[in-house]
């Protein structure tokens, strides 16, 4: 144990963490380098630097119907989402019942089912409900993706809510509508919020049951993945991606932002005991 | 307590409430009168916190029934009822500030022309915490959220304050403080206090009268000092303080009266509590370890008795003897102020203690 802490110690530590990131983030950085690169293949060494590629995209319209799809089934998968994850969250962190456990595992399995097993069976399933492939049942796959993301946000917003904050609402002449207004949702609104923007995320991004559930319309990954097709295309794709990067990033880091705020807000009472 | 201040404000009737077949409350009934600051005294699980949580309308009896200010509850949500409650955790709104929180329930009623600003100005006022309204409830001491959900209760002005535990929290130096504050607040608002608490010291020292539950059950409902001096069960008689039990043959009962012979003490005649239940020819007898003083060289006692100190323990300003008394099974126990030495007297010692019969209580097992 000794010789490994030693070992550690000289620096190798620090090493082994810098090439862990590296490992992580090299082909992520390549993306914005490559798509200011003036040179229409991805290569070294780089020809010069330019915005053309990110000019161009709002001049293609398949491009920004993509984008538009993606933007209402972000939303919509989000606002479903969240709302189912509120109610199964309040449930779990407020009230004690058997079978609560398995509930909530069941709840987050998604998060581990292979997702393109679940694409299939989902295909499958609306097939056989006779739904038409649209925009709609992509929705209606991203939730099953998003709740589990959109609960492990809420329950973290919920949990060491002080039930007596609500007790001492109604005692002070609050109505159960009035208490949850008052005191309820400010508490909670900043995980709710984080819960819209990580699930909102999570569907831009998402590709493997956008390709297998929609029907025409392509959402912004599977555009890409179009593209794809034609070499002179990459550059845009290049730009296209560094845009949807940086959106992914930000709303992940406001969403995290928000969640700890939420967190905090309702442990501080929690805190009080101690 | 002023005298004409009789009439009732809490009549609690054959309260039950069951989980099951655990029964939290069991056929509890208690007046609580108008303008008392009347406590709710008992060990944890005893249902002190379930019946004021029945009062407040967080919780309903399995049967019976609860009347405030003459008006049954039944079926009034605790939104409606004409209580308010100091939380345990205070429950104060972490997302609102010292000003917000008092005028939360204000809000509601709508009040005219700056009414509302005048009513938590005086709120706060009550409490000591003016100058304060803007602090957020994370930025005060454990002290000042008290206060504050005090304050937010008070404003309400309300026909009864419960408050549950509310000083548990609370260090020992600052407990004290807030015991006299709050006595000193009840007395100025006028308002009928529930308290409910685990420490016999808190509720002696704060209430006009004191419930003491066990087990769901109500076992002596009376002012401090007789619940002190005179607990009517040997439960009773425990949990607040130490005593001194000295079984007892009983030579006569009569209606309220015993007359016993002791080993130790002779014959005592003593009165007979309401509880008592006559178990055979036995009686138990108590004395407080206080009210047994050591009687020093030559001094005489009408009521005296004789024994050995065996054990001595030194508490600052009072020592603790544990003296045998020839006849008695367990020795007494007796606390003595240190003024006159009894710090230094040796065990092993052979001393006299004199007594009151008076303080001698008959009690039920």
């Amino acid at each position: 144990m000794m010789a490994v802490r030693r070992f550690l110690s000289g620096g190798w530590l620090a090493t082994y963490a810098f090439l862990y990131v590296v490992f992580l983030y090299l082909p992520v950085i390549f993306l914005p380098i490559f798509s200011v690169n003036t040179a229409a293949t991805p290569k070294f060494p780089l020809t010069g630097f330019t915005l053309h590629w990110y000019e161009d995209l709002p001049r293609t319209p398949a491009l920004l119907d993509a984008a538009w799809n993606s933007m209402i089934v972000g939303v919509s998968a989000a606002v479903l989402s969240t709302v189912l994850g509120i109610l199964a969250a309040r449930s779990i962190t407020r009230y004690r019942y058997p079978g609560r456990s398995t509930i909530h595992g069941l709840i987050m399995a998604p998060l581990v089912l292979p997702e393109v097993i679940v694409a299939i069976s989902m295909l499958l399933v609306m097939l056989q409900l006779g739904l038409s492939l649209s925009l709609f049942t992509v929705v209606l796959g991203h939730v099953l993706v998003c709740i589990p993301y959109s609960m492990t946000v809420l329950t973290s917003g919920f949990e060491g809510f002080d039930r007596s904050l609500e007790e001492a609402s109604a005692d002070l002449g609050e109505s159960a509508f009035g208490t949850f207004r008052r005191v309820t949702l400010p508490m909670v609104a900043p995980a709710i919020i984080s819960s819209l923007l990580v699930c909102f995320t999570i569907s831009l991004d998402e590709f493997i049951i956008a390709f297998f559930l929609t029907g025409t319309e392509a959402t912004l990954p599977i555009y890409i993945w179009g593209q794809l097709r034609f070499a002179a295309k990459l550059p845009g794709v290049l730009a296209l991606g560094t845009l949807l990067l940086v959106a992914s990033f930000l709303l992940m880091t406001v969403a995290e932002i928000l969640r700890r705020r939420a967190a905090r807000r309702t442990q501080n009472e929690g805190g009080l005991y101690a | 307590m002023p005298e004409q201040q009789q009439r009732s404000m809490i009549e609690i009737k054959n309260v039950t409430r069951s989980y099951g077949a655990f029964k939290a409350l069991d056929d509890a009934s208690l007046t609580i009168r108008e303008g008392e600051f009347f406590s709710l005294l008992g060990p944890s699980g005893c249902g002190k916190t379930t019946l004021l949580r029945m009062i407040a309308g967080f919780d309903n009896p399995t049967s019976g029934s609860i009347s405030v200010g003459g008006q049954p509850m039944e079926g009034i949500p605790a939104n409606r009822r004409p209580t308010n409650m100091v939380f345990q955790s205070y429950a104060i709104f972490p997302h609102l500030n010292v000003e917000q929180n008092v005028a939360y329930g204000l809000k509601r009623l709508k009040l005219q022309g700056g009414e509302e600003k005048r009513r938590v100005e005086e709120a706060l006022a009550q409490v000591s915490l003016t100058g304060l309204g803007k602090r957020l409830a994370t930025e005060l001491s454990g002290g000042q959220r008290q206060r504050v959900a005090l304050a937010r209760a008070l404003v309400m002005r309300p026909k009864v304050l419960l408050l549950d535990e509310p000083l548990s929290a609370l260090d020992k130096k600052l407990r004290e403080q807030m015991q006299v504050e709050l006595r000193r607040l009840q007395q100025a608002v006028g308002i009928t206090f529930v308290l409910v608490t685990h420490d016999q010291y808190e509720a002696l020292a704060m209430s006009d009268r004191i419930a003491v539950m066990f087990g769901g059950r109500i076992a002596q409902v009376a002012s401090p000092k007789e619940i002190y001096q005179r607990p009517v069960t040997r439960q009773v008689a425990d949990f607040l303080g130490g005593m001194n039990f000295v079984k007892a043959q009983i030579v006569e009962e009569s209606g309220a009266s015993l007359v016993v012979d002791t080993l130790g003490f002779g014959r005592i005649k003593t009165d007979k509590p309401k509880a008592f239940v006559r178990n055979g020819g036995g009686a138990t007898l108590g004395i407080r370890p206080e009210r047994l003083r050591v009687l020093w060289d030559n001094a005489t006692a009408k009521f005296e008795v004789a024994g050995k100190v065996v054990e001595r323990h030194y508490f600052g300003e009072i020592t603790h003897l544990i003296v045998e008394i020839p006849g008695l099974e367990k020795p007494l126990s007796v606390t003595e102020t240190n003024d006159f030495g009894a710090d230094d007297i040796p065990v092993g010692t052979s001393i006299r203690l004199a007594y009151d019969p008076e303080a001698l209580v008959a009690m039920a097992d």
